[in-house]
C-alpha cells in the first residue's frame, strides 16, 4: 500500500512496498534520468552542430569578429560587437524597467493589498501578456510606443542633449522603443516568478515581523523582499535571459544599424535580430559567421544563467547566515 | 469480414490513385515577385485540375540553393544565376524572365506630393550626404513644393532582399561613391548614422516609413502601389522625371536587348522615359527533368504565365514583358525537357 492510499485511509496499516510499488518506482526514476540526461543530450547536440557550423568562421575571424563594428557581406568584413552590445544594452534597460515593475507587481498581488479574487484576476491578466505573439508586440511597437514616445524624446534630446543617453534624436525604430517593447514582455516572467518566490515565504515570518510592532511597509520591505530575494533574482535572471534571445518584436523595433552609441534613442542592433533578418538568403561564408554569431549569443545567455545560479547560491547562503 | 476489408482497402485506394496521376509542382525562391507568382500559379491550378503548384517565396538565394539541390521543380531568383551556380546543376539549367517590376522610393514627408528627385540628389540621399528635406538641390529640382526644414530618415531593409540587391545595382550605375563605399548585394554596409533605420521585409519598411515623419526608402512598386504611399519621380540617364508604374517600366525593358541565356540586367535603362529602376526577374527550369510530365506541366505553366498572365502584371504591379522578349522565352522553354 502505497503512502498516499494510506493517507487516505488512516485506519489501515500500511505494509511493506510490494514487487509492484518496486518496479513502479524502479521504472519512474530511471525514466527521470533518461529525460534529464536527454536535455544535456540534446543541448550539446545543438552546441556540437552549431560550433561545427561555425567553425570554418571562427578559424578566419578568429577574436576579432567579436570586436569589430563592420558587417559588410559583399566585401567579407564580418563583426559583431554593435550587435553584442545593443542585446545587452536593450535586454539590460529591460531588465531595469521590466524588473521594477515586476517586482511591484508582485508585491502588490501577493501582499494582501487585494482581496484575493482580484488578485486572481490580475495575475491572470499580467500572465496573459506572455501569450501575445512576438510580431504582434513588434507592430504595437511600431503604431503605438514610437509615436506616442517621439515628442518627450525629441524634447530631452533639444533640452538635454549634450547627456550622451539623450544624444540624437528619435527617428523611429530605436533603443528605447526597443526596450520598452521587451520590458512589457518579460513582465509575466518577472511577476509570475516574484510571486512564487513571495508566496513562499511562511506566513507566520510576517505575522511575527507584525507582532514586533512593524508597519506593513517595514514588513514587506525589511522581512518579506530579504526572505524572498534568492527567488526575486532568480524572476530578473530568467527575465534577462527571455530578453537577450527575444527576436522578432526586436528586428522590428531596433532598427538594425550596426552602430556602437549609448543614445538611447539610435537605432542600434541585437544577435538574435541580425540572426533572423540574415539566415534567408544567407550564403556559405555568411552562414559560417551567423552560426559563429549565434554561438556567441549562446554563450552570453550561458553565462548570464550560471552568474545568476552562482549569485543566487551566495545570496542563500548569506540569507542562512 | 474479409470482404468488407477489400471493400474498404478499394475505397481507400481510389483517390490515392487519382492522386498519384495529378502532377504536383514545387518551387521556392524570390519573394519580389511572389503576389504575382501565387495568382499566377492559383488561376493555372484551377484551370488545370490535374496539375498544383506550390511556391514558397524563400528568397532568392534559398531558392538557387534548393534548385541546386534538387529538393524543388522549379526556382525563382531576382538575381537569375551566376556561371559559377548553373555550372553546379548537372544537365543545365533554362532560366526563363517572366516578369520584371520597379523599385519605388515611398516617402512620407506632410503635404509633399510628385516629389522629384534628380539622380545625384537620391544616391546622396542613401549615402547619407543629403540629410535635409530643405536642400538647396531638392528645392531646385521642386519649384513651388513646400519642402519643410527637417531632417531625412532613411528606411532601409533590414534583411537580405533581391530588392536591395536591385536597388543598390542601380545606385553604383549612377554614383561612384557608392560604388566605392557601399556597393552591391542582398546586404550592403550602410553609412552608420543615427538617421538610417532599418526594417524587415516590404510590410515592415512601409510601416516604419508611414510612422517615421520625413523618412523615406525603397520598396517595389507593386507594394507601394497596394499600401498607397506617396512614391517620387526619380530622374532617368535622359534627365527625364519619370514616375513608377506607368509606361516608364516597358520603356526601361524594351532599351536592353536579350541574349541569349536570357539574362539581361538593367541597371540604369536608356530611353527618354524610362523609369531608371527596373528589373526582370527569373524562373529557373531543369533541362533534363527526371519526369517528363513533370517538363510539359512546367512547360505549360511557363506558356501560361507567357500568355494569360502577362495581361495580370500590370494591375498588380508588375511590368508585362515586351513581345519580343516573350516570344524568345517561348522557343527558349522547349529546352527544358
Amino acid at each position: 500500500m502505497s503512502v498516499l492510499e494510506h493517507a487516505r485511509h488512516p485506519g489501515a496499516v500500511a505494509g511493506a512496498p510490494s514487487t509492484w510499488d518496486f518496479v513502479a518506482d524502479r521504472v519512474f526514476r530511471g525514466l527521470a534520468k533518461a529525460a534529464a540526461a536527454l536535455i544535456l543530450l540534446l543541448l550539446g547536440f545543438i552546441l556540437w552542430q552549431i560550433g561545427r557550423k561555425a567553425g570554418p568562421g571562427i578559424r578566419d575571424y578568429g577574436f576579432g569578429f567579436l570586436t569589430s563594428t563592420s558587417w559588410d557581406v559583399g566585401r567579407g568584413h564580418f563583426g559583431i560587437l554593435p550587435a553584442i552590445w545593443g542585446t545587452l544594452y536593450s535586454s539590460f534597460l529591460a531588465l531595469v524597467i521590466g524588473g521594477f515593475f515586476g517586482i511591484v507587481m508582485a508585491i502588490f498581488l501577493t501582499q494582501d493589498f487585494l482581496p484575493t479574487r482580484l488578485a486572481v484576476v490580475f495575475r491572470t491578466t499580467v500572465e496573459l501578456l506572455a501569450a501575445i505573439p512576438s510580431v504582434v508586440y513588434g507592430l504595437w511597437g511600431i503604431f503605438v510606443v514610437v509615436p506616442a514616445i517621439r515628442p518627450m524624446a525629441n524634447w530631452l534630446y533639444e533640452h538635454l542633449g549634450w547627456v550622451p543617453i539623450f544624444g540624437t534624436t528619435l527617428s523611429g525604430p530605436g533603443l528605447l522603443p526597443a526596450s520598452l517593447v521587451l520590458a512589457i514582455m518579460i513582465l509575466p516572467t518577472v511577476a509570475a516568478v516574484s510571486q512564487d518566490a513571495l508566496r513562499q515565504v511562511p506566513y507566520r515570518v510576517k505575522e511575527a515581523a507584525y507582532g514586533m510592532g512593524a508597519t506593513r511597509w517595514e514588513a514587506i520591505l525589511k522581512v518579506m523582499l530579504p526572505t524572498a530575494a534568492t527567488g526575486i533574482f532568480g524572476a530578473l535572471v530568467l527575465g534577462f535571459g527571455r530578453a537577450l534571445g527575444e527576436t522578432m518584436a526586436l528586428a522590428m523595433l531596433i532598427g538594425n544599424s550596426n552602430q556602437l552609441s549609448l543614445s538611447l534613442f539610435s537605432p542600434a542592433n541585437t544577435l538574435a535580430a541580425l540572426l533572423a533578418l540574415n539566415f534567408p538568403e544567407a550564403g556559405p561564408r555568411e552562414v559560417q559567421v551567423l552560426m559563429y554569431a549565434a554561438l556567441v549569443l549562446l554563450s552570453i545567455t550561458l553565462l548570464v544563467n550560471i552568474a545568476g545560479g552562482a549569485i543566487m547560491t551566495l545570496a542563500a547562503r548569506n540569507v542562512r547566515r | 469480414m474479409k470482404r468488407f476489408a477489400i471493400a474498404m482497402l478499394l475505397v481507400l485506394s481510389i483517390p490515392l490513385a487519382e492522386a498519384q496521376e495529378r502532377v504536383r509542382l514545387t518551387g521556392s525562391g524570390a519573394s519580389f515577385p511572389f503576389p504575382l507568382y501565387s495568382a499566377w500559379f492559383k488561376s493555372f491550378s484551377s484551370q488545370n485540375k490535374n496539375v498544383s503548384v506550390d511556391y514558397q517565396a524563400k528568397g532568392s538565394g534559398a531558392g538557387i540553393q534548393d534548385f541546386i539541390n534538387h529538393t524543388v521543380d522549379f526556382a525563382a531568383s531576382d538575381a537569375a544565376m551566376t556561371d559559377e551556380e548553373i555550372a553546379k546543376v548537372p544537365g543545365g539549367v533554362q532560366l526563363v524572365p517572366l516578369t520584371a517590376g520597379e523599385i519605388a522610393l515611398a516617402y512620407n514627408v506632410a503635404g509633399v506630393k510628385g516629389l522629384k528627385l534628380p539622380r545625384d540628389v537620391y544616391s546622396g540621399i542613401f549615402l547619407g550626404k543629403v540629410t535635409k528635406w530643405s536642400d538647396p538641390k531638392l528645392k531646385a529640382a521642386n519649384p513651388g513644393v513646400n519642402l519643410p526644414d527637417q531632417d531625412i530618415t532613411v528606411v532601409r531593409r533590414a534583411d537580405s532582399s533581391g530588392t536591395t540587391f536591385v536597388f543598390t545595382t542601380h545606385l553604383a550605375a549612377i554614383s561612384e561613391e557608392w560604388k566605392k563605399g557601399p556597393g552591391v548585394g542582398t546586404t550592403v554596409k550602410w553609412p552608420t548614422s543615427d538617421k538610417f533605420v532599418a526594417s524587415p521585409k516590404n510590410d515592415g519598411v512601409a510601416a516604419t516609413l508611414r510612422q517615421t515623419p520625413g523618412s523615406i526608402g525603397y520598396v517595389e512598386y507593386a507594394f507601394g502601389k497596394f499600401s498607397k504611399m506617396e512614391m517620387a519621380l526619380l530622374q532617368n540617364k535622359s534627365g527625364q522625371f519619370v514616375a513608377p508604374g506607368g509606361k516608364g517600366g516597358e520603356e526601361a525593358l524594351s532599351s536592353v536587348k536579350l541574349p541569349a541565356d536570357l539574362r539581361a540586367w538593367l541597371p540604369d535603362p536608356e530611353g527618354a522615359h524610362a523609369y531608371p529602376i527596373a528589373t526582370y526577374t527569373w524562373l529557373l527550369l531543369y533541362k533534363k527533368n527526371a519526369d517528363p510530365k513533370k517538363a510539359a506541366a512546367l512547360r505549360e505553366l511557363v506558356d501560361y504565365c507567357l500568355t494569360d498572365g502577362q495581361k495580370m502584371s500590370a494591375q498588380m504591379g508588375y511590368i508585362p514583358l515586351p513581345e519580343s522578349v516573350s516570344a524568345a522565352v517561348r522557343k527558349a522553354v522547349a529546352s527544358a525537357q
